[in-house]
Formats: C-alpha cells, sequence, structure tokens
C-alpha cells in the first residue's frame, strides 16, 4: 500500500513498512503514525532518533531487550523499561517504532 | 589463442586454483574474483603458487571490488597480481579467445 | 539456572562469496532472545568475517561487518579467534576489528570479547559444547 506525503508517494510493503531505507524523513515517519492513528511526541522522536542512529551504526534494528537496555543508558531508567516504551508505542516498542524510523522490522521479531 | 582463467573459490578452502594453476598454459591469464580474492595476500599458505605461475609467465588479475568489500587494501596483494575492476574484468574477457571458470 | 546450554556456533567461510556469513550471524542475532551460553570459533576462512574497513557497496551487497561490533549489547561477548588460520593467511589479530561489551558485573566496564586461541582451546571449546552449529 502506497504512502503518500505532500504529493509524494512513497512505497511500502505488506504490513506498511517503507520499502526503501533512503526515503524516511521526519514527514514521513509522522505520515506513517498517521497512518495506524497516533500522533508523535517528542517522547516517540527520541526513540525513533535513536533506532536510525542505531541501524547506521550497525546495520540492524536492535531487538527489545536491547533496545530497552540502551535506551535507559542514553535516556534514563524511568524510559529503560518496557512499561514506558509500550505505552509510546502500544502495538511493540521494536515493531511500531521501527516501523516509524523506516527501518526494516528488527531480526528476530516474531 | 590465450584462455582466460577464472577462480571465485579460496584457494585455503579449495584446491580450484591449484588445479587451475596446474592446466594452464603460460601466455593465460588467471582472475581471481568473489571469495578468490584472499588467495592473493601476501605471507599465505599459498603465496608459493602465485609466486611460481607468474614466474612461468601467467598473468595474474584480482577484482579490486572484491577486495574492498572484504576490507583487504591494495598494499596486502602480492606484487605478482594486477588489480581490475569490473570493467578490466570485461575487457579481459574480450581479449581472450576463451574463458574458463573454475567453479 | 539448569535450563542454560552451551551453544558453539562455527564459523570457517569468508564473507560475501556464499551466505553463510551473514546467515550464521542471523541465527546468533535471533537465538540470543533464548539468553543461552553462546560461544563463537571463527577460523579458517571465517577470519575474514571480521577483518576492519570493509566495504562491499561496489559489489552490491550490505556492510553486515558493522553489525558485529553490536554482539556486545546482545550479551554476546565469547568470540574466539584461531591463531593459526590467521597465520596461514598473512593476517594479525590487528587486521581485524575490535569486539567488546560492557560487563554488568564489573560496573559496566567495557572489556575485549575477542581471544586468540590455538588448536588445542579449540578443540577444548568444541567439548564446552551442548549445541555445535556449523556455517
Amino acid at each position: 500500500m502506497p504512502l503518500d506525503v505532500n504529493g509524494t508517494t512513497y512505497e511500502t510493503d505488506e504490513e506498511g513498512y517503507l520499502a526503501n531505507l533512503s526515503d524516511w524523513a521526519p514527514d514521513v515517519a509522522t505520515a506513517l503514525a498517521g497512518s495506524d492513528g497516533a500522533e508523535l511526541e517528542d517522547g516517540h522522536w527520541e526513540v525513533i532518533n535513536f533506532l536510525r542512529e542505531y541501524y547506521e551504526e550497525y546495520q540492524i534494528a536492535p531487538a527489545v531487550r536491547v533496545l530497552t537496555k540502551a535506551i535507559g543508558k542514553r535516556l534514563g531508567k524511568d524510559k529503560g523499561n518496557s512499561k514506558y516504551l509500550y505505552e509510546l508505542f502500544p502495538y511493540g516498542p521494536a515493531k511500531q517504532a521501527c516501523k516509524y524510523a523506516g527501518l526494516p522490522k528488527p531480526t528476530g521479531c516474531v | 589463442m590465450p584462455t582466460l582463467h577464472t577462480v571465485n573459490k579460496s584457494a585455503f578452502e579449495r584446491n580450484s586454483l591449484e588445479s587451475c594453476l596446474s592446466v594452464c598454459k603460460t601466455d593465460a591469464s588467471v582472475l581471481l574474483f568473489e571469495d578468490a580474492v584472499v588467495s592473493g595476500l601476501q605471507n599465505t599458505t599459498v603465496s608459493n603458487q602465485i609466486t611460481q605461475a607468474a614466474g612461468s609467465g601467467i598473468k595474474l588479475y584480482a577484482l579490486s571490488e572484491d577486495l574492498k568489500a572484504r576490507g583487504l587494501s591494495e598494499e596486502r596483494v602480492m606484487p605478482e597480481i594486477t588489480l581490475v575492476d569490473y570493467p578490466g574484468f570485461v575487457k579481459l574477457t574480450v581479449e581472450n579467445d576463451r574463458v574458463q571458470n573454475w567453479l | 539456572m539448569s535450563n542454560t546450554k552451551t551453544f558453539v556456533y562455527i564459523n570457517r567461510k569468508a564473507p560475501y562469496g556464499t551466505v553463510y556469513a551473514l546467515e550464521s550471524l542471523e541465527v546468533v542475532l535471533i537465538g540470543a532472545a533464548f539468553e543461552q551460553n553462546v560461544k563463537l570459533i571463527f577460523m579458517d576462512d571465517g577470519v575474514f568475517q571480521l577483518t576492519r574497513g570493509q566495504d562491499p557497496e561496489g559489489i552490491g551487497m550490505k556492510n553486515f561487518s558493522k553489525t558485529y561490533a553490536a554482539l556486545g549489547d546482545y550479551d554476546i561477548n565469547q568470540i574466539y579467534i584461531d591463531q593459526q588460520s590467521l597465520d596461514d593467511r598473512g593476517l594479525t589479530i590487528d587486521d581485524l576489528q575490535a569486539l567488546v561489551y560492557e560487563d554488568e558485573d564489573d560496573d559496566w566496564n567495557e572489556k575485549s570479547s575477542i581471544h586468540l586461541v590455538n588448536r588445542e582451546q579449540l578443540s577444548d571449546i568444541i567439548e564446552s559444547a551442548d549445541v555445535l552449529l556449523n556455517f
């Protein structure tokens, strides 16, 4: 299902993940969230930006366990726990946040 | 009527380079590509085979893109081996009368 | 925990020419979710998987060598490199990327995951395995 953002059409897979990593931009993230009925706030952006940096460095999207630990280290213990991350991303922090970050689904994500 | 021989498997793992060199004419060219580029490194257990082949007149080449992919810099490759890029690979196939792929 | 088993992955192929290296890495990352005792051996042409400065853009492949640096995050920190395989290929340990982990039991100090071993030590590592996976 193609995603339309300000007149530009982006290719996505059957689950709504961006087909091309390089298509990502903040307004694309906003549109991806919008198609799930979600609105992105500061807390979401912190995680999305973290994921993009992680991917750039390691070429993978981290597993939830790794994401949770790393967020805790980067943004503090109050954010490095699954309760907080699931509140932000109720469909699963790794799955949903990766989608808005324009990354492929995390390796080993079921 | 020279022949281009191509080898794509590591000489540390398969005997394709050894077989190739044992039947090569002295006017032949041998191109190492894909995993075979690792066979062209200096100071290895297969360096002797390469030195001997070069000494007999065989021209040896390695594909630079495959070396780069594996983090192996030009200085690590034996001086007997000439680096070529993809267009150079094509040129070699054109300059020779046939291509023997040692799969 | 009595349910913990020792998994030893033996990596013996150069990267990119075949899919073994990438497949192994993916299985290791997926398997990490089960929190088992994991050891990785790199021997024979497998040592080429860890060379520094890989750049496979020219052959149209993804640079998955960057992913090895994430192994520490996945609590995979027992990585064994066969010295003989390096010697045979004109390589030294400095040609390989450094892999580290943060030790939870030691104030999160950064430590090296890499251990240079000989064949006798390798045979002991293989003997320590409950499960052996070959790539």
